[in-house]
């Protein structure tokens, strides 16, 4: 009979808590938050506005991709805009040397993301995760000083005058327009990088994340799936680095510091690692933090970087973690919730 | 060549102080303390506005006014890595490793930009500069302040290695480091002797930015960070862990970048570094002196 109970307990494991908790793990939230993105610009479309809103899209994309390797696999990478910068530079060159709509350079930079995600995983991976960290960390200063430094990126200026997305007298730049396209774009590689939480490589990851030496003993590959979270990682930022490039139009080695990988991680981290609903509301208030805290401007990071360290204390998780636990973790509350129901 | 050689050595021995700290933490409690090099930063603002406080130093007492700069510095930064490492890291010492590696950028953070709030985020320019002779030594050109800055690196890795292997508080650092529990059970204040290697790392990160803002004149809220990897870099050389082994990193690094920069350029200098570092980690990431880790199953 108990385990009859269990069952039913478990089909139904969504609609255990209070209303809030119900609300938070319902799955129309993303489609919510998808009306939101498409219904904004009705509201307000200053130009002004429409700006502050596809910079905040091209960071949720981040902040998803940075989620895969963070908050999926528990890898701690703190250069990650490294990868934004890669797409951003390939795009540039690419659209700019052969005078292509951006949208055509997508190939090559998904090739130079993954190349990049393997250079920099591949031999790194088989170390221990603080290692990483400051590896990643790095790199990242690698690619910015490259940047800097090569005549073919145009050196401390950058690159400017990027093409658009337009394909001949399509114009597709247009601030609304644009806005539209990163909102479709966007929202379609959150739900994929969302889905991929539920798949076979998904669990891999968490499994990771919880006890990487289990999941070994388990018979995961654990360097081959540890790549490949950070293979998908890299080909996110990457993208994100295109869309960023034809939003800007021009890309310089300023937009890519260690702040900004800073503030994505900052951004999975108050999310909730590994909960992409929470992380794409993260990245969203991280992106309108400049706006929501004008008056605090110079002390903005110093609380950002207290926010960091008190939430990390009070929740390890993140702000808003995800909510399906492992099959054995959940049977413990089922049984203590059993018990108490016998009692009553 | 001798010239490199010894521009090399010099870096080398600011990298080696600020390796000290890094590495001393992490082998006691296996953490990375991004905050690090910042503390760096933050010791070299402490001694710009201690030599701004005691108004106008005469050449001839630059010396004497430099020690006492440094001394100030490494008290107040030694107490802020104390404060740190009790606020920020000590609540999560059972946690998993990724929740501290955050709250580590994140203090790392808060420090950057509590400086750049309060001193400004322009480059500020040090009130005393060593300016002294230069001997010529076999065609390398050797300022006195140079041998200077030397001398008291080379004096403070002395004293901390006599204090680590001969004092009783040492002893039970390397205690720790080999078995916390086992170190509590034997009656070891684990607590308060991390605190203290805390103190210990934190001021003589402090010390080199004293160090640094003298020699180089000017100093900035990010100043620390690269410095932060770079020390890193020498202690992964030398063998993190490793007292000795970070000393002789950080010389390391000086030479492979004063040798570097020399044939690669300056402006690739940062870049030959992480790559020494990335290479290093994967071919032999127990460095030169350290010892093999055997994993704990």
């Amino acid at each position: 009979m108990f385990a009859k109970l269990k069952q039913q307990s478990f089909a139904g494991k969504a609609s255990d808590g209070n209303p809030l908790t119900r609300l938070l793990n319902s799955k129309y939230m993303g489609w919510v938050g998808l009306g939101i993105a498409l219904v904004a610009p009705l509201i307000i479309a200053t130009n002004y506005a429409l700006n502050i809103m596809t910079t905040a899209l091209i960071f949720v994309l981040l902040a998803a991709g940075l989620n895969i390797v963070v908050g999926y696999c528990g890898l701690l990478d703190l250069g990650y805009v490294a990868f934004m910068a890669v797409g951003a530079y390939t795009a540039g060159i690419i659209a700019k040397s052969f005078e292509l709509p951006l949208l055509f350079t997508v190939p090559a930079v998904m090739v130079m993301t993954i190349l990049a995600g393997l250079i920099i995983g591949a031999p790194t991976l088989r170390l221990r995760s603080d290692y990483l960290a400051i590896v990643t960390l790095g790199f990242g200063e690698i690619i910015r000083i490259t940047a800097n430094n090569l005549t073919i990126t145009g050196g401390p200026s950058g690159i400017y005058g990027i093409p658009g997305f337009s394909i001949g007298d399509l114009d597709l730049d247009q601030p609304v327009i644009f806005y539209y396209i990163t909102a479709i774009v966007v929202s379609l590689l959150v739900l994929a990088a969302a889905r991929l939480s539920k798949s076979r490589l998904g669990r891999a990851w968490r499994c990771i994340r919880e006890d990487e030496d289990a999941a070994e003993a388990m018979g995961i590959h654990t360097y081959k799936v540890k790549l490949l979270a950070y293979i998908f990682g890299a080909v996110w930022g990457g993208l994100a680095g295109v869309l960023f490039a034809a939003h800007l139009s021009a890309v310089s080695p300023k937009s890519f510091v260690f702040l900004q990988s800073a503030l994505i991680l900052m951004a999975v981290v108050l999310g909730g690692m590994g909960n992409m609903k929470g992380v794409v509301v993260g990245a969203v208030f991280i992106s309108l933090m400049p706006e929501i805290f004008r008056d605090l401007s110079e002390y903005r990071y110093v609380f950002f970087g207290l926010l960091l360290i008190v939430v990390m204390i009070i929740r390890p998780q993140g702000v808003w973690p995800t909510r399906n636990r492992e099959p054995e973790r959940m049977e413990d509350v089922m049984d203590a919730k059993i018990v108490q129901e016998a009692r009553a | 060549m001798l010239q490199l050689i010894w521009d090399g050595l010099f870096v080398g021995s600011f990298y080696a102080l600020i390796a000290l700290g890094y590495s001393m933490v992490y082998g006691i409690i296996k953490l990375l303390n991004f905050a690090h090099g910042d503390l760096y930063m933050l010791g070299a603002f402490i001694g710009f506005t201690t030599l701004t406080a005691m108004g106008g130093v005469t050449a001839s007492m630059s010396i004497v006014a430099l020690l006492i700069t440094m001394m100030v510095s490494m008290l107040l930064t030694g107490g802020m890595g104390v404060f740190i490492e009790r606020v920020a890291y000590r609540p999560l010492r059972n946690s998993p490793r990724l929740a501290v590696l955050i709250t580590a950028v994140g203090a790392s953070f808060t420090l950057e930009y509590s400086v750049a709030a309060i001193a400004g985020p322009n480059p500020r320019v040090f009130p005393i500069r060593l300016e002294s002779d230069t001997l010529n030594f076999f065609g390398a050109r050797i300022t006195i302040a140079q041998l200077v800055l030397v001398g008291i690196a080379i004096l403070l890795m002395v004293a901390l290695n006599a204090y680590i292997t001969r004092s009783s508080v040492g002893r039970a650092m390397r205690a720790i480091a080999l078995d916390p529990k086992g170190a509590l059970l034997m009656g070891i204040n684990v607590n308060s002797v991390i605190a203290r290697t805390f103190f210990i790392g934190s001021a003589l990160a402090g010390a080199a930015g004293v160090m640094a803002g003298a020699y180089y004149g000017k100093i900035e809220f990010l100043m620390g960070f690269v410095i932060g990897l770079k020390a890193f870099t020498a202690a992964v050389i030398g063998g993190i862990g490793n007292i000795k082994g970070a000393m002789l990193g950080g010389m390391l690094l000086g030479l492979l970048e004063a040798f570097g920069s020399h044939f690669l350029g300056g402006e690739w200098r940062d870049v030959f570094t992480f790559s020494v570092l990335i290479l290093f980690l994967s071919l032999k990431p127990t460095g030169i002196l350290g010892e093999r880790v055997t994993e704990r199953v």
